[in-house]
């Protein structure tokens, strides 16, 4: 496994992640993702939305490495260097994934941890010292509310609490790059609501560059600034839709007409690719 | 809660005095000639009495030979455990002859053993170890090897080294498992001990257990010191459940789904 890194410098402009063409495939198997191009600029929200099997999951374990690119670059840039995986470049790559933290569908807790134990796990993992340790979760666990619940298990707290301490988790090592896997799916709506307006809460003092897979477009158009439509086998870009409702979002946001008018357009675009015939 | 409590004492002990009280009932139904066949309660205590220096010791060896079998079977199945979990291909390798240890009728091994280190404590700790190992084995690799998939891959992310994902993510994740072959162990372990020494016990040096005495009681007839016997493995088995129990209880209680716990 190769992969050539190229150093530049004063690149704040350059993309925070940049996807060249990208195409996955699992050994011999059928092709996941197409030509995926994409640009990602430092502090976009990306809402990526499309029917099962059009490889938005995939696509965010490219980025995070857990999944190799068959073929084209991926290429990530900090504000002062860009790190350039080349094709086919294995997970093992250094320094450019160092800043980056993925929110899975499920809320992936230790069970046997308690909520500060399980936010902390990242920094043990990467031998905090502990003074920083302690500092770290107080604030991670502030942003998310859950300070008073710090010493509980996962089994104490409700479906959306462990959602919580799972986007604590990933904000513990203030990433630069957040994916989030429909990470809200399970719940119910008023709690899906109430999650994501605190997640845009949480973006006005962070600003990380955020992957955020769903299903649902009303959260699509209320959280992202940019929403990639995606069509199925292969999973191809479709169309992209740009998002202009000023942040910070808020509830009142859901009543602006143009809100509503984004809901319908993207609703229907992705209608037409699960039903060509309506095209 | 003071009154479930409550109950969970008085009633087992309910159960007790009535389950006595049916045995005297049986007893004293039955016709003098056939008597024998079923010593009274006080029969027993006083076998208890007569017998009291000689059933201790033999209760001594046994749990020595129950509790060394044990501490072995938990060391050498949780390390083969970690060993197995590494890679499909040495499970496929080593399970057959891991189910084979397991077949083997102890009855048929005990002469061998005896031949091999001679009878005594060093063949009932092997014997226990035997009958030990299986369920321990079993149990702790299919727990270390259940570990949540998007557990691993959080490891992963983060770039947990592979002492890291064994040690903070398979060992405790693989807990209830290993806590389930303990159990099973547990009440495998006096039972291994006791059948060891029926089968390859020895009484040089005043080095017979259970399993020895109950030759030289059923020989001599001494139905009372049988039943004593008897009641001394129950309750050489009761403690080692009972300390697994704890010890499961006490890891377990506050994290696992198995304790559900009532002030959440």
């Amino acid at each position: 496994m190769s992969f050539a890194v190229t150093a530049k410098s004063s690149v704040s402009a350059s993309p925070a992640v940049e996807f060249r063409s990208v195409e996955k495939r699992y050994g011999q198997g059928p092709i996941i993702l197409d030509a995926f191009s994409l640009s990602a600029a430092h502090g976009d929200f990306i809402a990526l939305i499309g029917p099962s099997g059009c490889g938005k999951s995939t696509l965010l374990k490219l980025v995070a490495g857990l999944s190799p690119v068959s073929r084209g670059e991926l290429i990530f840039s900090k504000s002062s260097a860009t790190t350039r995986l080349a094709n086919a470049t294995g997970s093992s790559s250094a320094s450019a994934r160092d800043d980056l933290a993925y929110v899975f569908q499920e809320p992936t807790l230790l069970p046997w941890l308690t909520v500060a134990q399980n936010v902390a796990l990242p920094l043990d993992l990467r031998a905090v010292p502990s003074a920083q340790r302690t500092a770290l979760v107080r604030d991670a666990l502030a942003l998310v509310g859950l300070t008073p619940r710090a010493d509980y298990y996962p089994r104490q707290l409700s479906g959306g609490q462990k959602m919580r301490v799972s986007i604590a988790r990933a904000l513990v090592l203030s990433p630069q790059i957040l994916l989030l896997d429909e990470p809200f799916g399970a719940l119910d709506e008023m709690t899906r609501d109430h999650l994501n307006e605190e997640l845009l809460a949480i973006r006005e003092r962070l600003r990380w560059t955020a992957f955020f897979v769903t299903h649902s477009v009303a959260e699509a158009v209320f959280l992202a600034n940019r929403i990639i439509i995606m069509s199925a086998n292969p999973g191809r870009l479709h169309r992209e839709i740009r998002v202009d409702l000023p942040y910070p979002r808020t509830p009142a946001t859901r009543r602006d007409p143009a809100y509503h008018r984004l809901v319908d357009e993207v609703s229907q675009l992705l209608r037409s690719i699960e039903d060509p015939a309506t095209v | 809660m003071p009154r479930p409590k409550l109950l969970s004492v008085f009633l087992p002990a309910l159960a007790g005095a009535l389950f006595i009280a049916i045995w005297h009932f049986v007893r004293v139904s039955l016709s003098e000639d056939f008597r024998f066949l079923l010593p009274a309660p006080t029969e027993v205590i006083t076998a208890f009495r007569e017998h009291g220096d000689e059933l201790w010791r033999a209760t001594l060896n046994t749990t020595a030979g129950a509790t060394l079998g044990f501490l072995a079977a938990v060391a050498v199945s949780f390390t083969l455990s970690l060993l197995l979990s590494l890679s499909p291909l040495v499970r496929v390798t080593f399970y057959p002859y891991l189910m084979l240890l397991q077949m083997t009728p102890i009855i048929v091994f005990a002469p061998i053993l005896v031949l091999w280190v001679g009878p005594g404590l060093k063949s009932v700790t092997i014997i226990t170890f035997l009958i030990c190992f299986f369920p321990l084995a079993v149990n702790t690799t299919q727990g270390l090897v259940s570990t949540d998939r998007n557990l691993v891959e959080l490891f992963r992310l983060y770039r947990a080294t592979k002492f890291q994902e064994i040690l903070r993510l398979r060992i405790p994740a693989a807990l209830p498992f290993f806590f389930t072959g303990l159990r099973i162990a547990a009440t495998l372990a006096p039972i291994g001990a006791l059948v060891g020494d029926y089968t390859a016990g020895s009484s040089a040096g005043d080095g017979g257990g259970l399993g020895f005495q109950t030759i030289i009681y059923s020989s001599q007839a001494k139905y009372p010191a049988l039943f004593a016997t008897a009641a001394a493995c129950c309750a050489l088995g009761f403690i080692f459940v009972a300390g697994v129990l704890s010890l499961s209880w006490l890891t377990l209680h506050q994290w696992h789904d198995s304790y559900e716990r009532a002030d959440i």
